[in-house]
């Protein structure tokens, strides 16, 4: 194996002597690169997002993610970006010098980590190519995009407490094309490097990317202490904020056998993808799951959570589990032993626990086709976007000839884990489509799992949100007579 | 027009230019405190061991295991500490404390070769706790009687008999909670001892002076012993005024005891845990009204929390009381105030300073009692305006109310108020499940420091000789754009390019003595200051020019070479000010910076999730510095604002669990700020036109804090949409933060119209009144150790 390095900035830096706990974050700052800073160091604040290249298609897109999360040796092989490396002080990138120019920054401290998620947007191939905002002063009001196709959930991920806002908004809005002979537009020609095995040893662990999922479940096998990590996205928290350390970690994230999606018969989607990856992999295939991607966390978490992380880490709440449970979703997990497929709604155990062995990796996960007719995603939080939910709640309906035919429903953050409300599902199906039925059916919602009290919600909170959810969900179809009062 | 706030022809204030770090911060070049670690060598990282209980004595405390971990360089303990053990100024914060007081307070601190090999040491380290009864809830406090330092009043008038003259009598309970600060770059110190025995200390510090006496003190040294050096900040509104002074003096005492620098850098986690917050506060009120709608009488008694030092309680405390009256002319007034002591961190400045709070007493009471005297609250709020010859409850008078309503006016007719209000009624009667409501509050806010001798500052002014003008003044740059303003000033002053002017870090060995950069008026201040040094230049240049009219470099180079001198060190002090904080009246504020917003929110019935549709606001800058940075700190300001009153959820175990007294929100991903998507859809801010303010440097005024306090017409905004899902003339209680699950309940209640929440009529509900043989607050109040307070309340 060559010598563990990351090309940052175009600069090849040695990897050799970092510890296998050291996050991107503390290796970058390490090497004098102080523009990403630590803010939370929990993948919320976004004041150390760094760009990586990453495959798209034949080509690579600029990738922004938290370094304060993703351990530094996972990075091995790859290229990276930093504030440091768009512009210099007299020579700003565009989106650095729209930042500056229109009061963008104040402070300055969560700056470097907007720039490099603008950045990302300002190279993605599919922002629309059209004019940007004359004088940029103001804003179309409400946009979801900007006039430039700017996407600002882009910026989802991203804290500040000085601006409010507003001059980043219309910096962003303001942008334009990347001008010709623009490097990093010209690098996303090129191919990404190749995420190859990896072992970095350093002091207190070893960070191990295997090659083959067969090599991965050998190493899982002779170390049953090993700590399995696909984005680390949760595994970097721990780290972080809980000093927890992995004397042996195993990366699976980019096992080929995990990177497979497709969506025939059945939709299967490799465990080791990206939120992001799945996003735009599905192309709109399963509504509902375009309902969860922009209220999953932030685009920064959603390009390095995987699905299967996600799934393996077994959260009460997981924002994706009870759309997941309403699909009929079930997990493909692989051992030595072979390959076994479980329903997702037999998969989850207790407070964190599944029925997951020692050994034992999620793979994929199978979404069965036909898919209901009727969805819809509720995430009930403090804040619209980027909060953990209090209470979460798919749909999957299907309704023929104004009966409820099929009724699939998972719930987050009301149980020890996700799980499906049955009994409700059962006050549903083969009763007919009326606000009748959906507000006997509501009564038995609110009364599903087992809602506590914490720093989220109260509990009493949580059972009217489930209370509410059919009626919600009745009335945003569109039929809910305007007499009836809640 | 005084010479203070004249400007001359082309001044280079007034012009809206970006950020004078702005070039550096997009590029990741501007230095934070901690970026300095990495080009510093030898460093030694410190973590603290943080007690579990929020109150218990320290029986025991055994360093042994923690010095076997590899690469703990050494145990900081109460031993080390060669001067006074103490991180505040009223010698009521043990900075190696026997008896921990909070959940996180830091028994001692450990020093490694790395952060990961503190952090070790950190837990190894053994500490025996006899835990102590420990009050955690400020209403708990109350019932305990558990208060601490002085207990003001203001009071005018005859308030019993503005209450029996009042048409309507109503009495209520309001609470509000506290706010983290959250600013992205928590607290950082860096302290190394150069080769004379001096010691140099970064840190990420609101007031440099002060820092540099606790430093001295601790280690029981001279000031002129310690430099502080501040580059810039990562944020600070208040949470660094006095809340790094701690961290500084731990580090600075590792690199005089281990010869090597010492870095301290919180996480985020134990930034929350261990450092001071926006103070809750509680509220009990009596308000009477006449016919009319007009404020007749309010008896109030506030009761903030406290925390477990009084830290900077009494003068926010003082400064909530001062506004009470927010923008509102009340005849017979009676509030009485008082800091109560809790098992938590100890709640100190945060933008506002108890403004926001005391502004809230009477916005709640407004928007709660509109609806029952059947007036309309924007109509409500707009006839109790000060009128010009009217005085604050503290005596001073409100010069320029004509401005709150100019700018009121001028809001409703820019944001279309009476047209939209329309179509809310429209939208709303057309909505089953979903209500808009707009709201309108105004803002007058108090600037200068209540304590008086902080009204002064400092400033070194050179000219080198190439014409090149470096400046250095004591206020701190935290993204407030005071360094930008500050080249501005010198460069109108000194009239040369913006170009010219450089601006050197803030350092207590450049200008001695400084305040605290806070209080929003920094600008007045260390521009008062620059603008000194400038002139006293200008005056020697000019006598070298003699009417020749010598371009600028030809000038300073002749001036050079006839021996003149070149820099100068400026000062300035605010005049005009007094206060009595014995009876609290006097003429403590400068001036009033006002502004009025109008909010639109759209709440949604089933889950009481809300957004903010649209937001106009028009404020007083007077003639702005600095337009870009003013606009910065409007809307910054606001949406800070809106955090703390929606989602921004300070929670604490309350319990009688394990848990009791930790602060269940301490990390970003339980303690939510307002976020991209909490930018209003549409946000309108104008400056007001023709507000020169004749005592500020070039006719401008404060801006950091009042715009914060606009946020209220978020909440009012709120309050009234959940009202519009009741019955017409459906008064509603809504608590504060209204996270979506609050403004679902206020939905629910409006819904049963239960309008318990007010007792009304005549003689209502007194306020508790506090004990009268408390001690009253006193002029030195601010400063003073506990020892002068009870030689104090000897003397009374």
């Amino acid at each position: 194996m060559p010598e563990p390095q990351i090309v940052v900035n175009g600069t090849p830096r040695t990897l050799d002597g970092v510890p296998a706990f050291t996050n991107a974050l503390d290796f970058l700052r390490s090497l004098g690169l102080t523009g990403a800073k630590e803010g939370c160091a929990e993948g919320e604040c976004g004041a150390c997002a760094v760009l990586v290249a990453r495959p798209d298609g034949d080509g690579s897109r600029w990738t922004p993610v938290n370094a304060c999360l993703v351990p530094a040796a996972a990075l091995d092989g790859q290229e990276v970006v930093t504030a440091e490396g768009l512009g210099t002080p007299d020579d700003l990138h565009p989106v650095q010098a729209e930042l500056a120019s229109r009061g963008g920054s104040q402070c300055g401290y969560c700056t470097p980590g907007f720039v490099c998620s603008m950045a990302a947007e300002y190279y993605r191939p599919e922002r629309p190519d059209s004019q940007p905002l004359e004088g940029g002063s103001d804003s179309e009001h409400g946009a979801e995009r900007g006039p430039n196709g700017f996407d600002p959930h882009a910026m989802s991920g991203n804290l500040c407490r000085c601006t409010g806002y507003r001059p980043i908004r219309d910096a962003a809005w303001a942008l334009g094309a990347p001008a010709p002979g623009d490097p990093l537009a010209a690098r996303r020609e090129e191919p990404a490097p190749e995420v190859s095995a990896t072992r970095v040893d350093g002091a207190g662990g070893a960070f191990v990317r295997p090659g083959s999922l067969a090599e991965a479940l050998d190493l899982l096998h002779d170390h049953p202490d090993a700590t399995v990590v696909a984005g680390a996205t949760d595994w970097g928290v721990e780290v972080n904020l809980r000093g927890r350390r992995a004397s042996y970690a195993v990366a699976v994230d980019h096992l080929p056998r995990l990177r497979g999606l497709s969506t025939g018969e059945v939709i299967e989607i490799g465990a080791g993808l990206t939120l992001s990856e799945v996003e735009a992999g599905l192309g709109g295939e399963v509504p509902l799951l375009d309902e969860v991607w922009p209220l999953f966390a932030s685009r920064l978490i959603r390009n390095s959570a995987t699905i299967g992380g996600n799934i393996g880490t077994a959260s009460p709440i997981g924002d994706l589990p009870p759309a997941l449970l309403a699909l009929e979703a079930s997990v493909v997990l692989a051992s030595r032993e072979g390959d076994r497929e479980v329903a997702l709604a037999d998969y989850f155990t207790g407070y964190r626990e599944t029925v997951l062995r020692p050994g034992e990796l999620i793979t994929s996960v199978r979404v069965p086709r036909p898919l209901a007719a009727l969805t819809a995603f509720h995430k009930i939080a403090k804040r619209r976007y980027d909060d953990i939910s209090s209470v979460a709640v798919g749909f999957a309906l299907d309704v023929v000839d104004d009966t409820v035919v099929r009724a699939r429903i998972g719930l987050g953050g009301v149980a020890a884990t996700p799980i499906r409300a049955l009994a409700t599902e059962a006050a549903l199906e083969g009763r007919p489509w009326t606000f009748e039925t959906v507000e006997a059916a509501a009564e038995v919602m609110r009364g599903e799992g087992t809602p506590m009290d914490d720093h989220r919600a109260s509990a009493a909170y949580r059972s009217a949100m489930l209370g509410n959810a059919l009626p919600r969900l009745w009335s945003e179809t569109g039929r809910l007579p305007a007499e009836v009062g809640r | 027009m005084s010479d203070l706030s004249r400007r001359p022809d082309d001044p280079a204030v007034g012009v809206a230019v970006a950020h004078e770090s702005a070039a550096l911060h997009v590029t990741g070049h501007a230095l934070f405190t901690d970026d300095l670690v990495h080009r510093t060598r030898d460093v030694v990282h410190a973590h603290p061991v943080c007690s579990p209980h929020p109150h218990a004595r320290v029986t025991r405390l055994d360093t042994a295991a923690a010095l076997e971990v590899a690469g703990v360089v050494r145990v900081l303990t109460i031993a080390d500490v060669p001067g006074v053990n103490d991180a505040g100024v009223k010698g009521d914060e043990p900075l190696f404390p026997e008896e921990v007081m909070f959940v996180g307070h830091a028994v001692c601190w450990v020093l490694g070769e790395t952060l990961e090999a503190a952090r070790l040491g950190a837990e190894a380290v053994e500490v025996d706790y006899e835990p102590l009864p420990a009050i955690v809830a400020l209403t708990e406090a109350i019932e305990a009687g558990s208060f601490q330092g002085g207990q003001p009043v203001v009071s005018r008038g005859d308030v019993e008999a503005g209450l029996a003259d009042a048409a309507h009598v109503f009495s209520g309970t309001t609470e509000m909670a506290g706010q983290e600060h959250f600013y992205l770059e928590t607290h950082a110190a860096l302290a190394l001892v150069d080769e004379s025995g001096q010691v140099f200390v970064q840190s990420s510090t609101q007031h440099p002076s002060e820092t540099q006496e606790i430093v001295a003190h601790v280690l029981g040294r001279h000031n002129h012993d310690v430099t502080v050096q501040c580059l810039r900040m990562g944020g600070g509104f208040g949470g660094k005024e006095m809340q790094p002074h701690g961290f500084a003096a731990v580090a600075a005492l590792g690199a005089v005891l281990t010869g090597r620098p010492v870095r301290v850098r919180l996480t985020r986690t134990l930034d929350m845990t261990m450092t001071g917050k926006r103070h809750g506060f509680h509220a009990q009120w009596r308000v009477g009204f006449d016919d009319d709608g007009r404020l007749l009488a309010l008896e109030a008694t506030l009761t903030s929390d406290g925390g477990w030092s009084l830290d900077l309680s009494e003068p926010v405390l003082a400064r909530a009381l001062c506004h009470v009256d927010n923008a509102y002319w009340i005849p017979h007034v009676l509030v009485h105030g008082r800091v109560a002591r809790t098992h938590k961190t100890s709640q100190t400045a945060f933008r506002g300073f108890g403004g926001p709070q005391g502004m809230l007493v009477i916005e709640d009471v407004l928007g709660r009692c509109a609806p029952l005297l059947g007036v309309d609250p924007l109509e409500l709020r707009r006839r109790n305006f000060y009128v010009a010859g009217q005085a604050t409850p503290y005596g001073q008078e409100v010069r320029h109310p004509d401005r709150l309503a100019t700018a009121w006016d001028q809001v409703i007719a820019s944001g279309q108020v009476d047209d939209r209000l329309r179509e809310i009624a429209e939208f709303n009667a057309a909505h089953p499940h979903t209500r808009r409501a707009l709201a309108m509050t105004p803002v007058k806010f108090g600037i200068s420091f209540n304590f008086t001798a902080f009204n002064q500052a400092g400033a070194l002014v050179h000219v080198y000789k190439d014409g090149s003008v470096l400046i250095n003044h004591g206020g701190t740059e935290m993204g407030q754009g005071l360094h930008t303003k500050m080249i501005q000033v010198a460069a109108t002053a000194l009239g040369v390019p913006l170009h010219r002017v450089r601006l050197a870090p803030t350092r207590t060995d450049k200008v001695p003595n400084t305040s605290a950069t806070a209080a929003s008026s920094s600008a007045d201040l260390n521009g008062g200051a620059v603008k000194d040094a400038c002139h006293q230049i200008m005056a020697r240049l000019a006598e070298v020019d003699a009417g020749r009219g010598l371009p600028w470099e030809e000038l300073v180079r002749e001036a050079y070479f006839s021996r003149v001198q070149l820099w100068a060190a400026g000062f300035y002090r605010t005049e005009g000010i007094h206060w009595d904080s014995t009876v609290m009246q006097g003429h403590p504020f400068k001036y009033f910076a006002y502004g009025v917003a109008a909010t639109e929110v759209e709440v949604d019935g089933f889950t009481g999730a809300y957004r903010t549709r649209r937001v106009d606001i028009v404020h007083d800058v007077g003639d702005s510095l600095s337009p870009l940075v003013d606009i910065g700190q409007i809307e910054g300001g606001f949406v800070q604002g809106a955090g703390w009153l929606t989602l921004e959820d300070l929670r604490w175990d309350e319990s009688d669990g394990p848990g009791r007294g930790r602060l269940t929100t301490q990390s970003a991903s339980t303690y939510k700020l307002p976020s991209f998507s909490e930018l209003p859809d549409e946000l309108n801010v104008a400056l007001l036109e023709h507000a020169h303010e004749d005592g500020a440097v070039y006719g401008s005024k404060a801006v950091g804090e009042p715009p914060l306090m606009l946020a209220l017409s978020v909440r009012e905004a709120l309050r009234q949409a959940a009202a519009a899902f009741g019955p017409e003339g459906t008064s509603v209680d809504l608590a504060s933060p209204a996270t979506p699950e609050q403004v679902f309940w206020a939905v629910e209640r409006a819904r049963g119209a239960d309008p318990d929440h007010v007792a009304v009529g005549s003689p209502g509900i007194a306020p508790e009144k506090p004990d009268p043989s408390a001690p009253r607050l006193h002029p030195e109040s601010e400063r003073v150790s506990r020892e002068a307070v009870g030689h104090e309340s000897v003397e009374a």
